[in-house]
C-alpha cells in the first residue's frame, strides 16, 4: 500500500491550497476592501426623519394668522404585515378596500423592508380612535406631521398654501425628499426656507426586519429637528378682514400700503377662498374644484391682474407735465365737454381748467393737451415718448415690484419698439397713442403697482419696495425693503396735484367718500370695458399730511370709480385710521356690503 | 492496567488540544451570535450558548468513553453501526421532522437528532474495514462496486431527505480512495466535470463549444509528433463542420449555431476515434473521447440544470456564479455574510460588539454562518487563526494516518480528514461567497448537538485508534 503514500502530499497540498485561497480572499474582504464597512453601517443604522414644525405667521400687530395642527401619517412595512381585519382597518381609516390594496401593492413595490406611507394626514380625532386599535395591525405604525391651520379665512392669497413637494422641487433642492411639504404660493413659498425649519434625523439601530433595537450611541448623533422661524407679516388682520368683507360678491382687488415703509397692510383678491380648503387630505379635491371655478378664486388679482389704470393715471401725466415744464401752474386748457377733440370730456365742469381743477374734475382734454405737449417738447414723438416712459417706469410701472410675492407680474408699459411694430417707425405721434394720456390703451398695471403709485404720491416722490414681511424671527429681511427709491419729479409739483385729489374727495365725492375729520386725497377712475359694465377704480391716501395709508381699489364691473371703489376705499381708510366706521356713514358700509356685482351684465 | 496506561501515554494530545480549542472558540462565538442583553448569563440554558455548553459537556463524555473503548469494538461493530444508521436514514424519511426544507431530523423529547450527521463516521469505519481486508484491490470491478455502494447508499437516502449539503459531503471520500490507489484520472475527470459544469452555466454553449474545439486541436498540435496525423484530424473536424453547416443551410437554418458545432464535433470525434482504434493510436482516440464527452456534458448541464435541480438550488448556483444578482433575494445571505465578515477589518470590532450578527442581519448565524461572527468580531486575525487551526488539524490528521501500521486506522484517519476538510471548505467558502450556499456546519464551531457529537465521535475514534497504533490487529 505504501506505494501510494506519496499521495499524502497531494492531499495535504489540496488542503493547504484551499486554506490559502480562503486567507487571500479574507484578506481582500476584510483588509483591502473598505466598501463592506460602509455597507455594514447602512445595514444597521436606519435614519428616521424628524419633521420640523413650520414657523408661525403673525400679523403686524402680533395676531396669529397661521399656526400648526398635528396630523398623522400611517406607515406600512410590508415585511412585518401579518393577517389583519381589513374591514375594521378600512372603516377606522375611512378608506375603501380597493384603496388599501392599491396602497399595499405600492408600498411593496417601493420596498419590502422600509416603511412607506399608506394613509396621509389622519386627523387627530380619527387618530385617537385608530391608536386604540393599532396593536391589532402588525407592520403598521404612525408618524406625526404638522399641517397648517388658519385663525381666520383672511388673506388666503397673501399667505399661500403648503403641499407635498413635486419631483422638480426635489431635483432643485436636495433638502427635500418625497413626501415632504413645501410652500406652494404666497408667503409660504417666498419664505419657505425660513418657515420650513430644518428636518432632523434620529439614528436607530435596526435588525434585519427593520425592528428598532434602540438608539445609536444613545442618541449622541441624533440631530433634532429645528422648528421653522416665526414670521411677522406686515398685514393688518382687521383691515384685511374688513376689506375682504367689503368685497363679498364682487370681483376685484385692493392693495393698501403704509407709504413711509412700503409695508403692505392689506392685499385682497376677490373672490378669495378659504385657506383651510387647501390643507390635509381634502386638498387635492378642493384644489381641482377651485381651479375649475369660473370666478377664478385661485387667481391673485392683486399681483397678476393687468388692469388699465384709467383716470388714476392722470395724476402721473400731470406730474410729468409739470416736471418737464410742458405745463405750469398757470397753464389753462379749454374743455368743451363732450364735444372736445380728440378726447372728449365725460365730466361737467367749467372751462378753461388748470392743474388743480383738471385733477379734481378728471378732465380728459387737459390731460390730452398736457400729454401732447410733453411729447412735442422733443424733436420726435419717439424721443418725447421715451422721456415720458422713463418717468412712468420710475414709478414702478412696467417693473416687477413684487419683491417678496411669488408670481408677480411686471405689467404692460408699451415701448417705442412696440409702437414701431404696430404703426411703423416714424408713423406714430402723440395723437396716435393719445389713450395713454387718460390711462387707457396698451397699459396694464397690477393693483400692487397702483398702490405703490399711490404711496409715491402720498410720500411726495419716493417709495420703498412694497413687501409683506415685517420681521423674520432671528433672521434679517431683504435690505431692498429699506432702500429709498426716489422718482425724478420735484417735490413741489406734488402739492397742486394732491390739492386736486383732496378737493376731488372733499367736494365732488363728499357724500359717499369724505371721511369726517380725515383729509383723504383720492383720484377716481372708470375703466372702459367692452364685455360688460365698466370697472370702478380708486386711488387714495390719507391723511393728507403724514399719510398713514395709501391704497388702490379696483372693483370689476363697478361702473364708476365713485360708485363702489371710492366709497369702499374710504371705509377701509376710516376703519384703519379710526378703528371703526362713524355712525352716520354706516349706511354707506351697508350699501357696499350688500352690493352684488358678480353678474357682469348688470344694468349700468 | 499496563495496557490502559499505555493508551493514555500514546494519545495524541495535540489533536485533543486543537479539538478543545475549536469547541471553546465555537462556543464563545455562538454566545456572541445570539447575544442578547436580556439573557446575559453565558450559562443560561434557555439560550443556544447555554445548550451548546450542555452539548459540549456531553461531547466530552462521549469522547472519554470512546477513549476507554477497545479498538476492536470499532472494527467489529463497523458494519452494525453502518446498517443501523442506514436504517435510521430510511426511517427518518417516514418519521422525521422537516426543518428548513430538509426532512432529516428525529425529534425525541424536544431534542433533535440528525442521523445523517452520524452516518459519516459509520461510513468511514465501513470503508476502512472493507478496504483493509486482505487481498483488497481497488481496481477490481467488484471492489469498486462495493465501495460505490457503501458511499452511495447514504448519499441517495440523504438526497431523498432533501438535504443536498449533507449528501455532498460523502463525495469527499474520493480523496480517501485516491490515497488508497484509485487512479488520478478519476480525480481529474471529477475536476473536469466540475469546471465544465460551471463554464456551461456561465458561458453560452456556442462559446464553450468553440473553446473546447480549439482546446482539443491545440492538444493534438502540442502532443503529436506526426504532423500529417494532426492535419488529418484537423481536416476531419473541418469537413464535419462544413457538412453540418451546409445541411443546416439546406434546412433553412433550423438549428442554432451551437447545435451545429456540437453535432459536427460529435461526428468528427467519432470518425477520429474509429480511425485511431483501427490504426491502434489509442491516445488520439482518448483525446477525442474526452472532447466528445465534454460536448455532451456541456449540453446536458443546461438540461439538467433546468429540469433536474430544485429551484432554490438553481438560484443558489446562479447566485454563486453571479448570473443573477439580487441583494435582497437569494444572494441576500451571502451578501449579509460578506458584509459582516468584511466589516470586521484587521482586528475585528471586538467581542460582542458585532452589529451585523447582533441584529440578525446574517441568517443562521449560530449554525451555518457562525464564521461571520468570527469575521466580524475578531477580524482578519480571527479568521486566519481559525483557518490555520483547521489546516493544522487536517495536516496533523493526514500525518497521523500515515504513521498507522494498520490499513484500517489509516483509511479511517483519512476519512476523518477529508470529511472535516469538506465541511471546512464548503462552510467557509460559502460565507465568503466562494461556494454556493449549501447548509453544512463548520465542524466543532457551529451550534447543534448532532453535529458536535458526530464530529466528536468521528475524531475521537481516530484518536483512540491512533493511541493503539503500536498494537497489531
Amino acid at each position: 500500500m505504501n506505494v501510494y503514500s506519496k499521495r499524502k502530499f497531494v492531499i495535504i497540498a489540496v488542503f493547504v491550497v484551499i486554506g490559502l485561497i480562503f486567507i487571500v480572499s479574507l484578506f481582500r474582504l476584510q483588509v483591502l476592501d473598505s466598501a463592506y464597512k460602509q455597507y455594514a453601517t447602512n445595514n444597521v443604522l436606519r435614519e428616521e426623519v424628524q419633521f420640523a414644525a413650520r414657523g408661525l405667521i403673525y400679523d403686524r400687530k402680533g395676531k396669529l394668522l397661521v399656526y400648526n395642527k398635528t396630523a398623522y401619517d400611517l406607515k406600512i412595512t410590508p415585511q412585518d404585515v401579518g393577517q389583519f381585519d381589513t374591514l375594521l382597518f378600512c372603516s377606522l381609516l375611512e378608506i375603501s378596500k380597493e384603496d388599501l390594496e392599491v396602497g399595499i401593492q405600492k408600498a411593496k413595490k417601493y420596498s419590502w423592508y422600509k416603511p412607506s406611507t399608506l394613509v396621509k394626514q389622519i386627523s387627530p380625532e380619527s387618530f385617537a380612535v385608530l391608536k386604540e386599535q393599532l396593536y391589532k395591525f402588525e407592520g403598521f405604525h404612525t408618524q406625526s406631521r404638522t399641517l397648517r391651520e388658519y385663525s381666520s379665512s383672511a388673506a388666503a392669497h397673501a399667505l399661500g398654501y403648503v403641499g407635498e413637494v413635486g419631483s422638480r422641487d426635489i431635483e432643485r433642492d436636495n433638502y427635500y425628499k418625497s413626501g415632504d411639504y413645501i410652500g406652494i404660493s404666497g408667503i409660504e413659498k417666498t419664505y419657505e426656507k425660513q418657515l420650513r425649519g430644518v428636518k432632523g434625523t434620529k439614528k436607530n439601530l435596526v435588525d434585519v426586519h427593520n425592528r428598532v433595537q434602540g438608539s445609536y450611541r444613545n442618541g449622541q448623533e441624533d440631530i433634532p429637528a429645528q422648528v421653522g422661524k416665526n414670521i411677522t407679516s406686515t398685514l393688518d388682520l382687521d383691515l384685511q378682514l374688513y376689506a375682504e368683507q367689503l368685497f363679498q360678491n364682487k370681483r376685484g382687488s385692493v392693495v393698501a400700503i403704509e407709504p413711509l415703509t412700503g409695508e403692505v397692510l392689506a392685499m385682497v383678491s376677490a373672490p378669495a377662498y378659504n385657506p383651510t380648503l387647501l390643507v390635509g387630505r381634502v386638498r387635492g379635491n378642493n384644489y381641482s374644484k377651485l381651479v375649475s371655478d369660473s370666478l377664478m378664486p385661485l387667481f391673485n388679482r392683486s399681483l397678476q391682474a393687468k388692469y388699465p389704470p384709467g383716470s388714476t393715471f392722470k395724476v402721473i401725466n400731470t406730474l410729468i407735465g409739470l416736471q418737464e415744464q410742458s405745463i405750469n401752474l398757470n397753464t389753462r386748457f379749454a374743455c368743451f365737454g363732450k364735444g372736445t377733440t380728440p378726447i372728449r370730456c365725460t365730466h361737467d365742469h367749467g372751462s378753461p381748467v388748470g392743474v388743480v381743477e383738471a385733477i379734481r374734475e378728471s378732465c380728459n382734454p387737459f390731460l390730452w393737451n398736457t400729454f401732447r405737449s410733453i411729447l412735442y417738447k422733443y424733436e420726435s414723438s419717439a424721443e418725447g415718448f421715451n422721456a415720458w416712459r422713463s418717468y412712468v417706469e420710475s414709478f414702478g410701472i412696467g417693473k416687477n415690484l413684487s419683491s417678496d410675492f411669488p408670481n408677480g407680474l411686471k405689467g404692460d408699459l408699451p415701448s417705442e419698439s412696440d409702437y414701431n411694430k404696430i404703426y411703423g417707425e416714424g408713423h406714430w405721434n402723440a395723437l396716435t397713442v393719445r389713450s395713454l394720456a387718460i390711462g387707457q390703451g396698451e397699459l396694464g398695471v397690477t393693483p400692487l403697482q397702483m398702490a405703490n403709485y399711490a404711496a409715491i404720491i402720498a410720500n411726495r416722490g419716493f417709495y420703498y419696495e412694497p413687501h409683506i414681511i415685517k420681521e423674520v424671527k432671528n433672521d434679517t429681511i431683504s435690505s431692498s425693503f429699506e432702500t429709498k427709491n426716489i422718482v425724478p419729479i420735484n417735490k413741489v409739483h406734488f402739492e397742486p396735484i394732491i390739492e386736486g385729489m383732496l378737493q376731488s374727495v372733499a367736494l365732488n365725492l363728499a357724500v359717499l367718500v369724505k371721511i369726517p375729520e380725515i383729509e383723504m386725497c383720492g383720484k377716481t377712475g372708470t375703466v372702459e370695458n367692452n364685455q360688460g359694465s365698466d370697472h370702478s377704480v380708486f386711488m387714495a391716501f390719507a391723511p393728507k399730511e403724514n399719510p398713514k395709508i395709501a391704497l388702490f381699489v379696483y372693483v370689476e364691473n363697478g361702473v364708476w370709480g365713485s360708485r363702489y371703489a371710492a366709497p369702499m376705499a374710504s371705509l377701509m381708510v376710516e376703519k384703519y385710521l379710526t378703528g371703526s366706521i362713524a355712525t352716520k356713514r354706516k349706511w354707506i358700509e351697508k350699501r357696499m356690503l350688500d352690493a352684488n356685482l358678480l353678474n357682469p351684465n348688470q344694468p349700468k | 492496567m499496563a495496557k490502559r496506561n499505555n493508551i493514555w501515554a500514546n494519545i495524541d494530545w495535540v489533536l485533543i488540544l486543537i479539538f478543545l480549542l475549536l469547541v471553546f472558540m465555537g462556543w464563545l462565538n455562538i454566545y456572541a451570535a445570539v447575544y442578547n442583553e436580556e439573557f446575559q448569563s453565558i450559562f443560561d440554558t434557555s439560550q443556544r450558548y447555554g445548550k451548546q455548553l450542555i452539548w459540549i459537556g456531553a461531547a466530552l463524555v462521549i469522547g472519554f468513553i470512546i477513549l476507554l473503548t477497545d479498538t476492536n469494538f470499532f472494527v467489529f461493530f463497523s458494519y452494525i453501526f453502518y446498517g443501523f444508521l442506514i436504517l435510521l436514514l430510511f426511517l427518518v424519511l417516514f418519521f422525521g421532522r422537516e426543518i428548513n426544507g430538509a426532512k432529516s431530523w428525529f425529534i425525541i423529547g424536544g431534542f433533535g437528532f440528525q442521523p445523517s450527521e452520524f452516518m459519516k463516521f459509520a461510513t468511514g469505519l465501513v470503508l476502512a474495514r472493507y478496504m483493509s481486508t486482505f487481498g483488497f484491490k481497488i481496481h477490481k470491478i467488484k471492489s469498486l462496486a462495493v465501495i460505490s455502494a457503501i458511499i452511495f447508499a447514504p448519499i441517495v437516502l440523504i438526497l431523498l431527505q432533501n438535504d443536498t449539503g449533507s449528501a455532498l459531503v460523502y463525495f469527499s471520500f474520493v480523496l480517501v480512495l485516491y490515497r488508497e490507489g484509485l487512479s488520478g484520472i478519476v480525480l481529474f475527470f471529477g475536476f473536469l466535470i466540475a469546471v465544465l459544469f460551471v463554464l456551461a452555466l456561465i458561458v453560452s454553449n456556442l462559446t464553450l463549444g468553440l473553446i473546447l474545439l480549439a482546446a482539443v486541436l491545440l492538444v493534438y498540435l502540442i502532443f503529436s509528433t506526426k504532423q500529417h496525423r494532426v492535419t488529418r484530424v484537423f481536416l476531419i473536424y473541418a469537413i464535419s463542420l462544413g457538412l453540418f453547416f451546409i445541411l443546416n443551410f439546406i434546412l433553412n437554418d433550423k438549428f442554432e449555431v451551437s447545435v451545429v458545432i456540437a453535432a459536427s464535433s460529435i461526428l468528427g470525434s467519432l470518425v477520429v476515434m474509429y480511425l485511431s482504434i483501427s490504426k491502434r493510436l489509442v491516445n488520439y482516440g482518448l483525446i477525442s473521447l474526452i472532447f466528445l464527452g465534454s460536448v455532451l456534458f456541456t449540453f446536458s448541464v443546461d438540461y439538467a440544470f433546468d429540469n433536474l435541480l430544485e429551484p432554490h438550488h438553481q438560484v443558489r448556483i446562479n447566485e454563486l456564479l453571479r448570473i443573477e444578482s439580487n441583494p435582497q433575494g437569494a444572494g441576500y445571505h451571502v451578501n449579509q455574510s460578506k458584509i459582516a465578515i468584511g466589516s470586521g477589518g484587521v482586528l475585528g470590532k471586538g467581542y460582542l460588539n458585532g452589529t451585523q450578527t447582533k441584529f440578525d442581519f446574517v441568517p443562521e448565524q449560530s449554525t451555518d454562518f457562525i464564521f461571520c461572527t468570527v469575521g466580524e468580531e475578531w477580524g482578519f486575525a480571527g479568521t486566519t487563526t481559525v483557518i490555520i487551526l483547521f489546516l493544522f488539524l487536517l495536516t496533523r490528521l493526514v500525518w497521523l494516518a500515515e504513521r498507522q501500521r494498520s490499513g484500517f486506522s489509516r483509511i479511517y484517519g483519512y476519512s476523518v480528514a477529508v470529511i472535516l476538510f469538506f465541511h471546512f471548505m464548503v462552510n467557509i467558502g460559502m460565507t465568503i461567497g466562494l461556494m454556493p450556499v449549501i447548509g453544512i456546519p463548520l465542524p466543532f464551531f457551529s451550534y447543534g448537538g448532532s453535529s458536535l457529537w458526530s464530529f466528536t465521535i468521528l475524531l475521537f475514534i481516530f484518536i483512540r485508534l491512533d493511541a493503539s497504533r503500536l498494537e497489531q490487529f
